[in-house]
């Protein structure tokens, strides 16, 4: 069966679905629907092959609105239960010109489902002219990854980006595989986040200047890489403003230590 | 053949003492042992895997390389189970003659690794349990490496270790590749012949600690004359 935005649905293969109850529960019907959406639900409770392998999990990233755009923040270590498989991952993925996604949750879904995003929303500026605004786009991806709710697939994803247009002005959104899609001015996502979001509550106003929302960004990320076992390696950190993202130096853990051991000296 | 769960889960022995109602289900992945690694210079890529294939306490075969060849400048190597590696490797030398057909032109490894991020996720609940590493030459002639996991996350890396040894190989090439976590250390690019000397060294020191890596080295080397294989032996015990 074609799924709207995969090539096969990879729900389909390999699902035992359950038996059928004698007293007849109704099989669940095609939903008819526009062609942007998937054509048929499978069961979500049927079970799936028990898998050999860890998947990637854990992680600090966060991101607030403060009045220079949007900043977004996160670590680069992926883990695989207990074994780092990368120290330089990216959990930060431009969408488009305007648009940034923090990533948390299965490294592979959340770039899989990155890219389909950004191929959506690049047909719908084909199609209609202008950009979807963040919101536009954070519902885009909750509806595409609806149908794999109660599944194991898991993302959970902030999208910060700069509308334009004549609604013009930054925008975030938080989007999990479990359905929930909020907007907000500061969020952290992952293991790491209690710790981040003590330093980010205490220090994060709308009037910050660049460089002291860039510096309040990175010290979130590396007291949670401090604390957090599956958070580490280097501070990627990227900033939306009207005329598009930048990337910022990525910093290593250990370069931050010294300076936030010098600022506050241990006893 | 037996399937791996009645030796409790790939890469796990079973208990020998009864401890209690046991269910033995019917897994469908088997743990095949190997390990792969690719490394990427300067205008060279190389990717090298032993040759033994096994399961559980048994070797099936001495001489089952796991470097497959997929285009003049691109070779995969392919660990874990080795059905599915079998069948990812069909699976994909079909779709680069498609592609051939349609585009009239032979998949650059950047696309290779695109497109194979794409077949492993179309299983996404139902993987292929292979560890894959993509080594070649990129449009401008320099190395690359791509590294999977087996749904299909993927990025590009200068070197790369997977397979059962990868967690013993890996800090070994962060630190003589990547010069990581020495001091006062000066970084020289490296050479092909130095990354040839190291890949075998590499293996050889697998070889003495990883059950299921030994009998023999496939080592192929990438360059924009083509690729060069070459077979070195490990320990058979």
């Amino acid at each position: 069966v074609r799924c709207g935005y995969l090539e096969e649905s990879p729900i389909q293969f390999g699902q035992i679905s359950a038996p059928k109850t004698s007293s007849g529960i109704p099989s669940e019907e095609p939903l008819s629907s526009p062609s942007s959406l998937p054509a048929s639900f499978p069961f979500a409770s049927s079970e799936s092959v028990p898998l050999p392998f860890p998947m990637g999990h854990g992680t600090t990233t966060l991101a607030f609105l403060f009045q220079g755009g949007v900043l977004a923040a996160a670590d680069t270590r992926s883990s695989c239960s207990g074994l780092v498989a990368c120290p330089a991952a990216q959990k930060i993925l431009p969408i488009h010109s305007h648009l940034v996604g923090t990533t948390s949750g299965t490294s592979a879904d959340c770039a899989l489902w990155k890219r389909i995003l950004s191929r959506e929303l690049r047909l719908y500026q084909l199609r209609h002219g202008r950009r979807l605004s963040t919101g536009g786009a954070a519902k885009l991806l909750s509806h595409m990854l609806h149908p794999f709710k109660g599944t194991e697939l898991c993302v959970a994803a902030t999208l910060c980006g700069w509308d334009g247009g004549d609604f013009s002005g930054p925008g975030l959104f938080y989007v999990c595989s479990d359905g929930t899609r909020l907007e907000g001015k500061l969020f952290s996502v992952g293991s790491g986040s209690p710790y981040a979001y003590s330093i980010l509550d205490q220090g994060v106003r709308w009037g910050l200047t660049v460089e002291e929302a860039t510096s309040i960004a990175r010290e979130a990320v590396y007291r949670a890489t401090h604390r957090d076992a599956y958070s580490g390696n280097f501070v990627d950190i990227y900033h939306v403003t009207p005329n598009g993202w930048t990337r910022r130096t990525s910093l290593d853990v250990h370069h931050l230590i010294m300076i936030f051991s010098m600022l506050f000296p241990c006893p | 053949m037996l399937s791996a769960q009645s030796f409790g889960g790939p890469g796990k022995m079973k208990e020998y003492h009864y401890t209690g109602a046991v269910e033995n289900r019917f897994s469908p992945y088997a743990f095949n042992g190997g390990t792969v690694l690719a490394v990427a210079g300067e205008d060279f890529a190389i990717v090298a895997s032993d040759t033994r294939l096994s399961e559980g306490y048994s070797i099936h075969s001495r001489d089952s390389p796991k470097c497959y060849k997929l285009t003049d400048t691109t070779v995969i190597g392919c660990s874990g189970f080795h059905g599915d590696c079998l069948t990812l490797t069909k699976i994909i030398d079909a779709r680069l003659k498609m592609y051939k057909h349609s585009n009239n032109k032979t998949m650059t490894s950047g696309a290779i690794a695109a497109m194979l991020s794409t077949i492993l996720y179309g299983r996404r609940f139902f993987p292929y349990y292979v560890y894959n590493i993509i080594g070649g030459l990129d449009e401008e002639g320099k190395g690359a490496v791509y590294s999977f996991d087996p749904v299909g996350s993927y990025q590009r890396d200068t070197y790369k270790a997977g397979g059962s040894a990868s967690a013993m190989l890996q800090p070994l090439l962060d630190n003589q590749i990547g010069f990581k976590n020495m001091e006062g250390v000066q970084h020289v690019p490296l050479t092909q012949e130095k990354a040839v000397q190291l890949v075998k060294d590499v293996f050889i020191s697998a070889a003495e600690r990883d059950v299921y890596t030994g009998d023999a080295l496939r080592i192929c080397i990438v360059t924009k004359e083509g690729i060069n294989e070459q077979t070195i032996p490990l320990r058979k015990d």
